[in-house]
């Protein structure tokens, strides 16, 4: 807590960008970005499909070097530190993947005990009970002799989930968590996250664009849109939004400011290839 | 205009082509760092070292057999001739220790482990399973790719000799056993002609570079495959591909230097 205190000026911040820019080569993804994520609670950032929210998960995380702007975690720059220290940072900080990721050559149990083998020397015993509690808190113990590929979607995320909780992290990064699941899975999804941020005091940063389930469970939302963040605030202050272009985003309207179309050339041209 | 083109190309080629190079040397310094942490855990290895080398084993000494057999059979129908049929056993031994065992062998590895590795490696990469562990903070250069890596090398010059013994045996069931050349000539002529220093080392040399190029093509292109399904498929083509290339030119180069007294 000193810590992130001397270096943000912030006491309840967990995790700070600042002047982020990103680009794919000369394809600029993210343009200078300002996020703050309040520690002890349930943060989205929410945009369409392709605004880059997966690599800024990816940013957070320090697997991708940002071209200018700075990313504090816990009151350290992720891409200043060595890579002891990045390393010893990611413990602290689970990330559960679009597509689970599971290890697909181990068992559910194995996957779990994979973070707690690769970084304890626990003896077998204690290893064994702490991949069980990790299963029961997302109701799969009785799944433990499954492999990946015998698991449902739905499963398969909650058992990344129980890995990304193995090693008793700071904060769990969630992206898409509830992009193509049933209904009744994303309930459970949307329980699980609430249950970890309020019970074990994990902070919680989901990456989203399914605005019904983001509403209901986010203390804090922001709206990023081409590379910007164009709105914040609570789920209530964005519903009654000035903006056009939130307004339209949270109401699911097809036309607006985001056009319906790709930039194109005109239509007339294009049909009568006048070039 | 066309001469420019072709110019143009042929430099885009070649700049592609040596920054592939610079990312895969990079690669392998850093492959290379984490074996140390690989030996000190040998249960990875040993594993590796199982469905790389051991699984391999059917293909090389089935291989090794038939080519024993048939250069036997080809050798004695020159042989005697001369009548130099006493011959066979050195002439055999020689070929497969210094040419046939280590090339057949890497290139039949480079089809049967090598390509597994590369599409291994590179669907774990599409699966993001190598990012889930980089965020896990487990470096999948040391846990995933070290290995793979050294098991491969360990296994190549291992499968090359097995290659040429019951390459060796094969040619003596052929010549000796149906053709009716002399056993006590067989062997005792291959021991006097066949050098330790000179053949069976140079042999084993030549194989461990195979093995090391071999496995180095296979674990880089499937760390470097673009991670979709498209992109693993052409990654285990290359692998195999560019093994062939670079297995067959490496030989002129190693034979010249080690043979040729150059
Ligand atoms: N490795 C990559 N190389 C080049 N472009 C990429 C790469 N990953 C993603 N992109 C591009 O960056 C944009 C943002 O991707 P992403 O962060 O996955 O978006 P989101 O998660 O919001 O859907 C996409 O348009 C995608 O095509
Ligand atoms: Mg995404």
């Amino acid at each position: 807590m000193d810590n992130n205190t001397k270096n943000t000026g912030q006491v309840d911040t967990l995790v700070q960008m600042r002047g982020l820019r990103f680009a794919y080569g000369s394809r600029v993804i993210i343009d200078g970005m300002d996020i703050d994520i309040p520690r002890g609670k349930v943060t989205t950032i929410m945009g369409p499909s392709g605004t880059g929210k997966t690599t800024l998960l990816r940013l957070i995380g320090g697997q991708w070097r940002p071209q200018a702007g700075s990313v504090h975690v816990d009151g350290q720059n992720v891409h200043t530190v060595n890579r002891r220290e990045l390393y010893r940072l990611r413990k602290r900080m689970g990330m559960l993947f679009q597509s689970g990721a599971l290890f697909t050559h181990l068992s559910v149990f194995e996957n779990v005990a994979f973070p707690l083998r690769e970084h304890t020397r626990l003896p077998e015993q204690v290893i064994h009970h702490l991949v069980l509690m990790k299963l029961q808190a997302v109701g799969l113990r009785g799944a433990r002799d499954l492999m990946p590929t015998e698991l449902s979607g739905g499963m398969a995320r909650r058992v990344a989930l129980a890995r990304a909780i193995a090693l008793d992290p700071m904060m769990i990064m969630y992206d898409e968590p509830f992009t193509g699941q049933d209904p009744i899975t994303v309930g459970v999804i949307m329980q699980l996250i609430r249950l970890l941020n309020d019970s074990l005091g994990i902070t919680s940063i989901i990456v989203s664009h399914d605005v019904q389930e983001v509403s209901a469970i986010s203390d804090k939302i922001y709206m990023i849109s081409q590379g910007k963040v164009v709105g914040h605030g609570t789920p209530h202050d964005l519903g009654r939004s000035p903006s056009d272009w939130v307004r339209q985003f949270m109401n699911g309207l097809p036309d607006g400011p985001v056009p319906f179309q790709y930039p194109a050339p005109g239509y007339l041209d294009d049909l009568f290839g006048i070039a | 205009m066309i001469v420019v083109d072709w110019l143009q190309r042929l430099g885009r080629n070649a700049l592609f082509f040596l920054q592939r190079l610079g990312r895969a040397t990079v690669f392998l310094l850093q492959v290379l760092a984490g074996i140390p942490t690989i030996i000190m855990q040998p249960r990875l290895l040993l594993w590796e070292l199982y469905s790389v080398g051991v699984l391999s084993l059917a293909i090389i000494g089935i291989s090794g057999l038939a080519v024993g057999m048939v250069l036997g059979l080809q050798m004695y129908t020159t042989l005697v001739d001369f009548g130099a049929a006493q011959s066979l056993g050195p002439v055999v031994a020689l070929s497969l220790v210094r040419e046939l065992g280590p090339v057949l062998t890497a290139l039949l590895y480079s089809g049967r482990a090598g390509s597994a590795l590369t599409a291994e490696i590179g669907l774990m990469k599409a699966t993001d399973q190598l990012s889930v562990m980089e965020m896990m903070a487990v470096d999948p250069l040391c846990r995933v790719v070290a290995p793979r890596f050294l098991a491969g090398v360990v296994s190549v010059p291992l499968l090359a000799a097995i290659f040429s013994a019951v390459g060796i045996l094969g040619a003596y069931f052929v010549g000796v056993g149906l053709l009716g050349v002399d056993a006590g000539a067989f062997w005792s002529q291959m021991q006097a002609k066949v050098d330790l220093h000179a053949d069976v080392y140079n042999g084993l040399i030549k194989s461990a570079v195979f093995g090391l190029v071999a496995t180095w093509i296979a674990v880089f292109e499937g760390y470097d495959a673009v991670p979709t399904t498209e992109g693993v498929s052409r990654a285990t083509t290359r692998t195999v591909v560019h093994t062939a290339f670079a297995i067959l030119g490496l030989d002129f180069v190693l034979t010249a230097l080690m043979f040729g007294g150059i």
